[in-house]
Order: C-alpha cells, then structure tokens, then sequence
C-alpha cells in the first residue's frame, strides 16, 4: 500500500502558498504510507540554456561549495547552490549528461535526484510529517507538485526505493500497486542502456518511461505503451514540467480520486487527502477511469 | 442527536452509536466528516444516521437494521457485508460498494464504480447512474438494478443474482447472458425501483443471468468432493 498525492494550481495567484496547501496532503496519506515519503515540486524554472540539478547526500554537512567550486572550474560557469537539509539545489549553464559524468567523478557517493529546468525532487526515509519539516515543505513555492508516501512490498526501505523516481529532464513518477513483470523488464532495458539502481518494481517502471521519453514518444504515448507493457496493478502520476498525468492499470485495484476547481486540479489515493483544500466542498470530484491517460497543464 | 467529526474521533462516534438502546429508533446526524473511513460501522439497531460529507472506506459496513443516507460521495466498500436495513449514497459510490453483502438495500444517486456488488450474497442495490467493470462478479443471490450503463465483464463468474441493466454494457463477464425479462421479474425490478425513488421504466431494462455452464454447475464435477 502507498498513497500519490498530487496538485496543480490552475490559479497562479496560489503559487505562493503551493507548499502551504500539499502539506497536509501528504501527511494525510501517512497511513498508506508510513516508511518514506517524498515530493517534486516544479517552480522557481531556470533558463533554457540553464539546468537545475537536485542532489542529495548522507551527509548532512555534506561540502557542497567544493562540488561547486569544480563545477565552476570545469565548466567556467557560475554555479548557485542552495542547501535544503541534507540536499542542494545547484544551479549553472550546462549540458545534463557532462555534469552528470563531473559528479560522478567527483564523488560517487552523491545521489543525483532530479536534473531540470523547473524540477526539484526531494525524498527520504521516515514519516511524511517528518519529512515535510526536513525539506521545510511548508514554505516552498511553484505551479505543481507530486508527493507519495511509501508503505514497502517489493524491496526495502531505502531512500533509493522511495519515490518520486526521475524519469528524464523534468520528469518523475510516483506509483501506487506492484509489478509482476519488473525483473524481466528491468533486463530488457538494461539492454536498451537504461540504469538501475536498486531492486524496486516502480524504478523500473520509471526506467520504462525514461526508455520510451528518450525514444521520442509523449506522455500520454509512453504511459499509454505503459498500460500495454507494464504487468501488475498501478496507480501512476508523472510529474512533466507543465504539470502532471493520472493513469490506472486497466483492472484499477489501486485507488484514486481527483477533485477540480476553478483553482486548481488535485489528486490522491483517498478524499481524505483532498479534504483540507480550500473550496473542497463545491469541487467536481470524480475517480479517473481504468486504462486511460489523465493530463493536466498548461498548453 | 448530533455528532461533529472535528470535535470527536470516529471511534468515539461508532462507540456512542453502538451504545443506543436497541429497542428504540433515533435520529442521528453526524458533521464534520472528511473522508474519514469506517463510519458508522456494525450498527445493530433501527436507527436513522445521516453522514453530512464525502465518506470514506467502508462506510455502513456490516449494518443490520440501520437506515444510513450519506450525503456526499463514499469511498470503497460502502455497505460492504450489509446484513438488513437501507444504505442511500446521495452522491457517487467508489469501487467494491455492497461487496459480499447478504440482505438490505443499496441505493447510489449518482455512479458506483468498479467491483459493485462483488460476490453479493443477497443484497438489493439500486444505482441510479452508471456501474464500472467486473460488477456482481460471483453474485451468489440478490438483485443488482442499474439505470445507466455498465462496464466491461458484467456478471462474471455469476451464481444465481439477478441483474437489471437500463442502459449498455460494455460486455458480458464469463458465463454472463441476457435472459427473458417474466413477470416476475418485472415485478421484482418494479417494487426495487419504487423503494429507491426511480420512476425508470421497468420495461426499459434488459434482464442479465448466469448461463450456468461453468464448472460448478455441472453435476459430474460433484464427485471431487
């Protein structure tokens, strides 16, 4: 069991109480989820020659000046860092995969959560609540973002095993269910050159979506192809810079209940998540049918 | 008497109102709600309950005797095991609603989603929208009457349930057929939409049973028990 929460503001007037308003969202879902939880939030977009890449460390005082200090160097490029506990947001003009292979180089002990122009996704190990006040969750500003709360079946309870997973620039997913056909999948795209990192069904449900995006498909084509080729039961939201996609495997065991207002569009595996948002009341809400593609945002 | 879910926890509610005398009916109206799940739960008495609010996951299980009107939506498994008494969802009704359930009648205003009436054991459900897929898979008794449509693999695995569609169906599940709507039928399916407040045309519905092909049915299997 885990719970997805999910909330786009149709309002922009709101972005500034985005965090404000998800908060009790994802500490609504602790009973789905108690062990992990995490969230990408999209805002605060970085230009089109620039990158924005999340980073995590064990470490709580992890050293990130030095990191940006050879970023700096290699690159010759100013490089912003903005530390939120035990993660760093860097932000710098640059290709994704150089810095990628730079920081891999540099220390291989550095989690890279997220590479973007508006993504920022942060995760860890332990009650929602808890986490929410680790990543100051309540303060955070942007047009939309996506949380799950993670009760573990398939693997451990590893900050690796949480989610959201990335899924490509801009991009994650969160999911809801479990995979019956992820070991063989996994190796069908470790074929394809996609990487791994733990044993989790969702990652490779990530990695599926990542191998059909680097491909060239949509959104909607690669969650539709994921209906197709993923086996199991799922509850998927993927995160996209413009907002975020709801989809269900076509039996639908897994919950999800969306409600809409001239606001905002949200998302959650119970009402009980939704039921803190303003205007509730006079929401349309409604459960999204099995095996169909969902997406809202702007454009 | 009333009761404010802000204010009280719903193991308190469920408590007090398990704690009315059996004898006497009531009026009980609960506030406050927001999605919380189990409300209203195991009632043994001939009370009226109305829940002002969307409820949660199996909301009115188990109710014996009780009247319980949700005024909102209700999450998965309203009225699940339902034994006797009415349970009227004004709004939507999410998956699995009135699963296993033996006697009583379920009535949903607006849609019930996947699953409704799952292996339904004797319990009348009226929905006046539109049902998802796999509904009354295995029905054992009890009757499902749908106004609007359903979807895909109706009836799947079906036992003796009778089912009364309005609209369409995505398609029949495993061993599901359509079958010659009798007087009898009629009647049954007249007096169940009168009790739910539908004035639907009972000839406008198609009547859905099982064929009774599948294993269980045959008599030579009998000797593997």
């Amino acid at each position: 069991m885990c719970g997805i929460v999910g909330l786009y503001l149709k309002n922009s007037a709101l972005e500034g109480q985005l965090g404000q308003l998800f908060e009790p969202m994802l500490i609504a879902m602790t009973g789905r989820g108690p062990d992990s939880a995490g969230f990408a939030i999209y805002g605060d977009e970085v230009g089109d020659d620039m990158i924005k890449l999340t980073l995590q460390h064990e470490d709580e005082h992890y050293p990130w000046h030095l990191l940006a200090e050879k970023l700096e160097e290699d690159y010759d490029t100013p490089v912003s860092v903005m530390h939120n506990a035990n993660a760093a947001v860097l932000k710098m003009e640059a290709e994704e995969t150089p810095v990628r292979g730079t920081i891999g180089e540099f220390d291989p002990s550095i989690r890279i959560m997220s590479v973007g122009h508006s993504i920022e996704i942060l995760k860890e190990v332990g009650l929602p609540e808890n986490i929410a006040e680790r990543f100051s969750l309540s303060g955070m500003k942007g047009s939309h973002i996506i949380g799950h709360t993670r009760m573990a079946t398939e693997s451990g309870v590893t900050m690796e095993g949480s989610h959201p997973f990335s899924t490509g620039m801009d991009l994650c997913l969160v999911h809801n269910g479990s995979l019956s056909n992820h070991n063989r999948l996994r190796e069908e795209l470790e074929r394809k050159g996609i990487q791994f990192e733990t044993e989790n069904d969702s990652e490779v449900a990530a990695g599926y979506l990542t191998w059909r995006l680097r491909e060239g498909a949509s959104v909607q084509e690669a969650l539709e192809g994921a209906i197709e080729d993923l086996d199991g039961f799922f509850t998927f939201t993927v995160g996209t810079k413009d907002g975020f996609a709801v989809v269900r495997d076509p039996i639908a065991c897994k919950p999800a209940v969306m409600a809409e207002t001239e606001d905002y569009v949200a998302m959650a595996s119970e009402y009980h998540a939704l039921s803190t948002l303003p205007g509730i009341e006079n929401a349309k809400l409604w459960e999204p049918d099995p095996g169909k593609v969902y997406f809202w945002g702007k454009g | 008497m009333e009761f404010d879910l802000k204010k009280q926890t719903v193991r308190e509610v469920n408590q007090a109102l398990h704690d009315l005398p059996k004898d006497q009916s009531a009026e009980v109206v609960v506030g406050g709600i927001s999605g919380d799940h189990n409300l209203a739960v195991g009632m043994d008495h001939p009370v009226k309950i109305t829940l002002n609010g969307h409820a949660g996951y199996y909301c009115a299980g188990m109710n014996k005797s009780a009247e319980i009107i949700i005024n909102g939506n209700a999450g998965q498994g309203v009225a699940e095991n339902m034994m006797s008494g009415k349970v009227h969802v004004k709004g939507n009704a999410s998956q699995s609603a009135a699963a296993t359930a033996h006697g009583g009648l379920l009535v949903v205003d607006g849609d019930a989603a996947a699953r409704c009436g799952i292996s339904m054991k004797g319990v009348n459900i009226v929905v006046k929208g539109s049902v998802g897929h796999m509904s009354a898979f295995m029905g054992q008794s009890g009757c499902l009457v749908v106004c609007g449509d359903a979807g895909e693999a109706l009836g799947d695995s079906l036992y003796e349930a009778h089912l009364y569609i309005k609209g369409k169906v995505a398609s029949l599940g495993a061993d599901c057929v359509e079958k010659e709507m009798r007087a009898e039928h009629l009647e049954e399916l007249s007096a169940l939409l009168k009790e739910a407040g539908c004035d639907d045309d009972p000839k406008s519905f198609k009547r859905y049973g099982s064929a009774r092909q599948l294993y269980t049915f045959k008599v030579d299997n009998a000797s593997a028990y």
